[in-house]
């Protein structure tokens, strides 16, 4: 037996989630399926471990947070900050997201499916996301590092205060934000976009999508500019 | 923090389980609101006269009592159902007269909704306390308004919990903290308009009702409200056959709706939803931040 099934209607939560950090890799369990999953918070955080697990159902805030090795998919809706703080590993959103998904992720590649809501990827180091809805206002805010693929429309304020993070749109940006801008797409963006469309399961052609990147003036104080950006 | 939930019933045959399907809906955010809790149902309105919804503090009170002193003093029959210290007055007199005659008799007593639809509850305790002190499950309606409180902005009191109630048939929920609410408040005084309490959110209910009041219908109101409010909010608006959503332009606070042939369904979480019947093939979204979702019981 190498998979197991936790019934979150019957099992505590942490119980399923000690068993993630604990017992899976001891056991030799290589996927954990959960039911009834019923919107509850903080599924599958902290898994630091090659185990794939499948949420059946609505999943609450934090889903797969900091999540280190392991791929978690959740068949239906994800709240808040779903992947935040992950580390490396998948999470494969099949439904839509809430705020802040992908917050802060270091590393790995989130996919959601559907729309996200404000806030998707806020503070990205590293981590790549891929939405094949659209993304709500915020979006990008402040990332540092990593890679957003948006297959839809992006909100208000795209990219604020973007540092190194790069961003593709193939739909409408309703605005950007401060000290974002469309830049050239060059040979890398094509083949980058191209690789994470393939890894989330998606037949655009990259040549559809436009890069928004961080025109730096942020980089260092500038007194002349009277505090308007 | 706090929770907010709705339920309209679509189906006439589901208005008599409303407050049994709005339970566990309430109780599923009693996490984020677990010092105070309210509820606002709306049911078929009164052919003559208003109700009011009222409260005593004290366990118990002679509800009795105060139907007949109302005849007494003002000639003009009264029913007056309660239980322990939460009653439903009914009469024809005109709702100032009544407001006036119970300020002067009763100092103690708070209305806590006055209307032709509306039936109101809120008190301290955790939402499963409040909704069996109340029975809320026993409920029965179009369409309910909920309320789990954690208090941030004022302090943990009866008259503090949400739902918070203005002219008639009208009540609002809050999840979240307005910024200007004094701002709001003074300009609102300066109409004439009376505060009950120090909290944020009912600067937010006053306005609005008062802008219904000046004539506008509740999607105009509300339209006003996002240019005059500022702060953090989803609110949940309930008239006598509306139920409305909106949140800030930030959201800030959640919501999540949940919507069937038979029913529309509202809490800050899905938790909240995830035991309605037939909510597997509900169709499930986010409200857009500054848009208006407007249902009709």
């Amino acid at each position: 037996m190498d998979s197991m099934n936790f019934d979150l209607a019957t099992t505590p939560l942490r119980d399923l989630n000690r068993f993630l950090h604990q017992d899976a890799i001891a056991q030799g369990i290589k996927q954990v399926t959960v039911l009834h999953p019923d919107g509850a918070h903080n599924i599958a955080v902290g898994l630091n471990a090659p185990v794939t697990v499948d949420i059946e159902g609505h999943a609450g805030y934090y889903a797969a947070g900091m999540l280190k090795h392991g791929e978690v998919t959740i068949h239906g809706n994800a709240g808040t900050g779903v992947a935040e703080n992950m580390m490396s590993g998948k999470v494969h959103v099949k439904g839509f997201a809430s705020v802040s998904a992908g917050a802060s992720a270091h590393g790995g590649l989130l996919v959601v499916d559907g729309d996200t809501s404000l806030r998707c990827g806020i503070s990205l180091k590293g981590g790549d996301i891929v939405v094949g809805g659209s993304v709500g206002s915020f979006s990008g805010f402040m990332a540092q590092a990593g890679r957003m693929v948006i297959c839809g429309n992006a909100g208000d304020a795209l990219g604020d205060s973007l540092y190194e993070a790069v961003i593709y749109v193939r739909g409408t940006i309703k605005s950007l934000g401060a000290d974002a801008r469309l830049e050239e797409m060059t040979e890398s963006d094509y083949q980058a976009v191209g690789e994470l469309l393939v890894a989330a399961g998606y037949s655009y052609d990259p040549h559809e999508f436009k890069r928004v990147a961080s025109a730096k003036s942020l980089y260092h104080w500038n007194a002349d500019a009277n505090q308007e950006y | 923090m706090c929770g907010i939930v709705g339920l309209l019933v679509k189906t006439p045959a589901l208005r008599a389980r409303l407050g049994e399907m709005l339970v566990p809906m309430m109780i599923g955010m009693t996490e984020r609101g677990p010092d105070s809790a309210g509820l606002a149902v709306f049911s078929a309105p009164l052919a003559n006269g208003h109700k009011y919804s009222l409260y005593s503090g004290t366990a118990s009170f002679d509800w009795e009592g105060l139907a007949q002193q109302l005849f007494t003093h003002l000639r003009m029959p009264a029913q007056c159902e309660g239980h322990g210290n939460h009653a439903v007055l009914i009469t024809e007199l005109a709702p100032a007269a009544v407001r006036q005659w119970l300020k002067e008799n009763f100092p103690a007593l708070h209305v806590l909704s006055c209307g032709r639809a509306i039936d109101l509850y809120k008190d301290i305790g955790t939402p499963s306390e409040v909704a069996q002190r109340y029975n809320f499950g026993s409920l029965q309606g179009s369409h309910a308004v909920g309320h789990t409180r954690m208090a941030t902005e004022s302090a943990v009191t009866p008259d503090r919990a949400h739902p918070f109630t203005a002219g008639e048939d009208f009540c609002l929920v809050h999840n979240g903290s307005l910024s200007n609410p004094y701002g709001l408040r003074r300009k609102l005084e300066t109409e004439g308009i009376h505060f009950e309490t120090d909290n944020d959110t009912e600067a937010a209910c006053r306005f609005l009702e008062w802008r219904m009041r000046e004539g506008d219908e509740l999607e105009t109101a509300i339209q006003k409200g996002f240019e005059e409010l500022d702060g953090f909010y989803t609110f949940l608006i309930g008239t006598e056959n509306k139920l409305a959503l909106v949140r800030d332009p930030f959201a800030c606070k959640p919501a999540v709706v949940a919507e069937t042939d038979d029913y529309v369904a509202i809490a800050s979480e899905f938790r909240s939803l995830a035991h309605l019947p037939d909510v597997k093939n509900a169709h499930i979204y986010e409200p857009n931040p500054e848009e208006m979702y407007v249902w009709t019981a």
